[in-house]
Parts: C-alpha cells; structure tokens; sequence
C-alpha cells in the first residue's frame, strides 16, 4: 500500500513546502504500514537524497508535469493512476498548487477531504483524524473523514522536522495520460522581491503598518529584514495606498502566514490584520503606543518611534550575529 | 451568458470567537453575520460588472444552509445579482456544500461559476476546486483578474507563488476569486428596494453521503503576557530572541 504525495517539485528544484508534505505523509504511512509514493516533475538523481531523507520511499517522475497548465487535467490522470493503483491517501502541500489540485481531485474521486492540517493526523480504524486552524488562526477545529479515499493537505510551516534513513529510494518514470489542456498559461509575471522566500513560506518576516508615515520611510524597514534574511510585509492600508506592492499585503484579506518571527511595527493589531498573522510562532511588537491592540497579542514589545528602535534592532542583531560568527 | 456566484455567510470579521462548552457547536448568539469578504467583494462585484458592462446577461446567487442566511443572499440582490437560489440544509462539510452546488449547477446552463478563495471562518479554499472536479470542469483557482475575450473563453490573471500568471481558460469553467479581482460596492438604496421582490428561491438538498465531519472545536490559546523593552535594551531583546525564541 502506499501513501501518495503530489509535489510541485519541477526542474529538479525541491521547496520547503515539498518536503513537509512528504515528512506528513511518511508520519501518516508509518501509523499504517504504508510506502510514501512522491510525485514530481524532472528530478535528477543527485536530489533524490533530500526527498529519502524527509521520508520518501520512492520517487514517481512525471516529465510531462513540467509545463502543463491544467489542474482539471492533473486531476482527470491522476485520478486514474489512483484507482488503478487502489491508492486510498494522497497529500499535499496547502500552497498555491495544493489549494487548487486536493479539492478538483476529491471531486473527482468522490474523496473526503482536509484543508491546511497542522498537525500529524490520528489513524483510527473508522477514521482518520486530523487538525486544522480555522478563524484565521484563532482557532482549531478535528476533523474526522470515513470516505474510502482520504485527501489531506497540510499547512506550510506547521509540522516539525525529523530527518528519515531509508534503504535506497526507488525511481519510476510515471507516464500520467494527461488530457489536453483546456487552460493554457500565457504568460508568468514574477513579483520583484528578489532573493527573499515568498510570503506563505518565510520563515522571518518583518512587517510594517501606517505608522511609518510613507513608503518613502521604508528603508529601515528593509535593512532589519536584509540583517536577518526575513521576507518584507504590510498592513492593507499600506498596500492599498500603494506604498507597498499589494503582494505584501497579509491579514485576513491578504496573505495568511505563519513564521517562527513575526515582526509588526507602525501596525495596530487590528483583529483583521491578527487573523492573517496570528499563527507566527514569535511575535515582536513596536509601536508608539502603549495601548496598541498589537501588544495583547505579541510575545515581546518595545513602546517606541519605530524611526528610532528599528535602526537600534537592526544595529544589535548586527552586532549580534558578528561576535557570533 | 450567465453566472452563477456561491456565497457563504460568516460571522462577522470583528466576531468574538466562542464555542459551546462540550466544544461541539459555535456560538452564533449575537453575532453579525455578512457575506464572505472574498464572495461578495471578489466574485459578486465582478459579476455585476460583466453584467453592466453587457458581457453577462444573468447573475444567480446560491448558497447552501439554512434560512438565517436570506437577510445576507438580499444584500447580494441589493448590489445587482438577478435572483437568488438556497439549498436548505446544514451541510456537514465543504464536500457537501459543493456537492450541492453542483447538483445545482448541472440543472441548469451556467457559463462562470465563481467562489470566493475560501471562507474566512473555516479558510478552507476547497468547495470551488470540489465543484469542479464533480462537474469536469477547468479550475482556475485564487484568480485576481477576470475578462471575457470570446464567447468561449476567459483570460484570467491567478496568484502563484511568487507572483501571478496570465491564464486562457475555455467556458464553462469554475474560478476561485482572490483580492484584485474589484472593488469592494456599497448597496444604494435602489438596489436595496429592488431586492425585496427578487426572486429568492428554496429548494431541497440531494441525497449524499456524508464523508467527514468536525468533532470538536477549540480557540488557539492565546500568547502569555508580552514582555517590554526600552529602545536602549535591543541586545537584551536579541539575546531572547536567540536563546527563548530561537528564532535569530
Ligand atoms: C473586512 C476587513 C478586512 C480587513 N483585512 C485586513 C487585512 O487583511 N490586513 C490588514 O492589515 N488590515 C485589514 N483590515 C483593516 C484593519 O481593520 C486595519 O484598518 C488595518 O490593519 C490598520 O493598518 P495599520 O495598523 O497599518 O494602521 P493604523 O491602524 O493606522 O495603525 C498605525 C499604528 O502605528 C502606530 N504608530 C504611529 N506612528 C508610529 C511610529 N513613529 N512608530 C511606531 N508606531 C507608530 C500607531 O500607534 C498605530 O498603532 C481589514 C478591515 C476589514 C473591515
Ligand atoms: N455554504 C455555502 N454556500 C454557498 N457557497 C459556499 C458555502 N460555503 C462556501 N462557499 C463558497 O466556496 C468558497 C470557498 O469556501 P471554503 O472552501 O469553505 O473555504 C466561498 O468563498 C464561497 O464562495
């Protein structure tokens, strides 16, 4: 029996994302004697090691993945290679790929399906059970599915890592009779945030609201993300004046994070912002204010001028990491 | 050209979460309920849109639930959609809601399903990607801009890691509905009149079996109390990070 994971690991490049959604599965296969199945795009031997490491028992390579465009397609084989093989769990990533595949491919297999888990699901013999935030975070709701076919995709950054030594990891070439497609990419636009890791998977953020007053004030903000490699964010109405590119925006309407750092600074802390960013694993508040909704919710604070605290934090993680290194 | 646009009904963004003691209910006693941000600011507007604009001929509402949500399916009357439709039942969960809607949808000629990309009290982001996968449908899903270029097909610009892509999709087709997409309407007080004697129409669930079920619910605990710095203290503050947090 095995346990199949979908990746979105093309080119031969695997992401963060990608090996989390193997670590859940192998914890998934070892409660029930099961193999973990990846599927990728092109992968060169010399990577199959990462995957064997996170758990993988063998490597299913789907050359045609690489360029195709239609998950209705994706679904239409993959569901297919699922019956045919009597494959009863398949995971993924809850990222850009999973959100739109898991639940095409529930549709289509008539398969009981959980969205962005964030824990190692239970098997129990009627069922399994498995965790996931709701409410943005402020809250948790357990799941229990019974279909024959169970679908799972697991929250990025939520699960923790243990490092896997398998026998050999096994290779296939998988041919998927992809139909042809009825979506057709035109054109991919990159957002211009250089060598910083997108949003939904930064483990560092540094994040910055109203209270600085204008983009032009923005470069403090990006020396302290620069200083410790975190990925740059903002409140809604700084995005929506256009201070910021809109990509940055996080909170309820904007991207939903969850980092191990977490910091906020000119922000408020309204409860729409909190619902985006509440699941960070440590929060560091700066603010002016002492009444600030934001440090209800943070883990450490400093009441200050964000124009003169930013550059002391920049300076101290600086030195910092100098007499550390 | 007609669209169909799912709306979910949710408890307010400010809301006080609670659950019942036993943990198996939400507690709905004073709580505002609204449209889904994402369905109405998203996927309703653009669909008035097209519809003004002369692209769409017919905009129809559906949600799947109980009789408490009609006062949230008139607003979306309010704002331009033609007519409504709601499927009585307290769905289980997320396939059953899209289960429903497709039962639905395959009775009638739609040419655009939308969703919003995911309801903000259950964040699930699949009833959209489920209703297309029953259906055999293309999916395009966090889709951020929406134009027809034929009779045919969309162009539609989606989130993707990193950044977007520019997509051509062929109609029918399901699009999951993410910010960028318009903005956000106030009803006027036309609309709001015209709403009372649109067409708002009940009907009985399909037969399914159910595939899984919430068992309990439970509010995340909260952070311990914050613990403050000076400005003058930004080595302290590094030191925690580092060896309480480990995070630097
Ligand atoms: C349905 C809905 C959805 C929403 N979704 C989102 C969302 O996804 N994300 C989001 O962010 N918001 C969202 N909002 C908006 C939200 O309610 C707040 O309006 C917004 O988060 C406030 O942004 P802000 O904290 O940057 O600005 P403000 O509320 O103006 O706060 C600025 C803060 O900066 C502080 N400050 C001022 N000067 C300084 C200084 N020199 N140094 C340090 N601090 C300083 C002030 O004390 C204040 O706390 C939503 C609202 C609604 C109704
Ligand atoms: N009960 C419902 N009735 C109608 N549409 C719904 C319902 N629940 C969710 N939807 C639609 O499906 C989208 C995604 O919801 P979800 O998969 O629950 O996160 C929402 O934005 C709505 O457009």
């Amino acid at each position: 029996m095995a346990i199949l994971v979908y990746t979105d690991i093309r080119n031969n490049t695997v992401k963060k994302n990608a090996l989390e959604s193997i670590q859940f599965a192998r914890a998934c296969a070892d409660q029930c004697n099961a193999a973990v199945h990846v599927i990728t795009g092109k992968i060169e031997q010399n990577t199959h090691g990462v995957l064997q490491s996170a758990g993988a028992h063998r490597v299913l390579e789907c050359e045609a993945l690489e360029s195709y465009t239609d998950v209705n397609g994706i679904s239409e084989a993959m569901a297919s290679y699922i019956l045919s093989q009597g494959i009863q769990h398949i995971v993924f990533s809850y990222d850009y790929t999973g959100k739109a595949l898991a639940p095409i491919l529930a549709g289509r297999l008539n398969a009981g399906l959980i969205t962005g888990i964030t824990h190692i699901p239970v098997f129990k013999p009627d069922g399994i059970e498995a965790v996931k935030t709701i409410f943005g975070g402020k809250a948790s709701a357990t799941y229990v599915l019974k279909s024959e076919i169970r679908i799972l995709s697991v929250l990025p950054n939520s699960i923790s890592f243990t490092q896997f030594e398998n026998s050999e990891i096994q290779h296939e070439h998988l041919l998927l009779k992809l139909p042809l497609a009825k979506v057709k990419r035109i054109e991919v636009k990159q957002n211009n945030s250089g060598a910083m890791a997108p949003l939904p998977e930064a483990e560092l953020v540094v994040s910055a609201g109203r209270g600085l007053k204008g983009p032009e004030h923005w470069g403090i903000i990006e020396d302290l993300a620069k200083v410790i490699g975190a990925t740059t964010a903002c409140s809604r109405p700084v995005a929506d004046m256009h201070w910021r590119p809109h990509h940055e925006h996080v909170g309820q309407t904007g991207i939903a994070i969850r980092p191990n750092l977490y910091i906020a600074i000119g922000i408020s802390g309204a409860i729409q912002h909190l619902a985006g960013v509440n699941g960070s694993k440590t929060i560091v508040v700066i603010n002016t204010d002492k009444d600030a909704p934001f440090f209800k919710s943070a883990d450490f604070g400093v009441i200050g001028d964000a124009f003169t605290v930013v550059p002391k934090l920049t300076e101290a993680i600086y030195r910092f990491k100098n007499s550390n290194s | 050209m007609k669209i169909l646009v799912a709306i979910s009904h949710v408890p307010d963004t400010t809301a006080k979460i609670q659950f019942s003691a036993d943990k198996s209910t939400f507690q709905s006693q004073g709580i505002t309920y609204i449209i889904n941000p994402y369905d109405e600011w998203y996927a309703l507007v653009r669909a008035i849109e097209l519809k003004e604009q002369g692209k769409a001929s017919h905009v129809t509402l559906i949600h799947v639930g109980l009789a408490d949500a009609e006062a949230t399916l008139r607003k979306g009357l309010a704002l331009g959609a033609d007519d409504a439709v709601r499927i009585d039942i307290n769905a289980a969960d997320t396939f059953e809601v899209a289960y429903q809607i497709a039962e639905y949808a395959r009775s009638q000629q739609f040419d655009i399903i939308l969703t919003g990309k995911e309801t903000i009290q259950y964040n699930s982001s699949a009833v959209g990607g489920i209703l297309a996968g029953i259906l055999d449908l293309p999916f395009v899903s966090y889709a951020c801009k929406l134009e027809l270029t034929s009779a045919s097909t969309l162009q539609l610009e989606a989130e993707i890691d990193g950044g977007t892509q520019v997509l051509e999709c062929s109609m029918p087709a399901v699009i999951s509905c993410a910010k960028g997409m318009a903005e956000q309407r106030i009803p006027n007080m036309r609309g709001i009149m015209a709403a009372r004697s649109k067409p708002l129409q009940v009907l009985t669930p399909q037969n399914h079996t159910e595939k899984g079920k919430t068992i309990t619910y439970e509010l995340n605990p909260g952070r311990s109390a914050c613990q403050y710095f000076t400005e003058d203290q930004m080595d302290e503050l590094v030191s925690l990070l580092h060896t309480q947090a480990k995070v630097i």
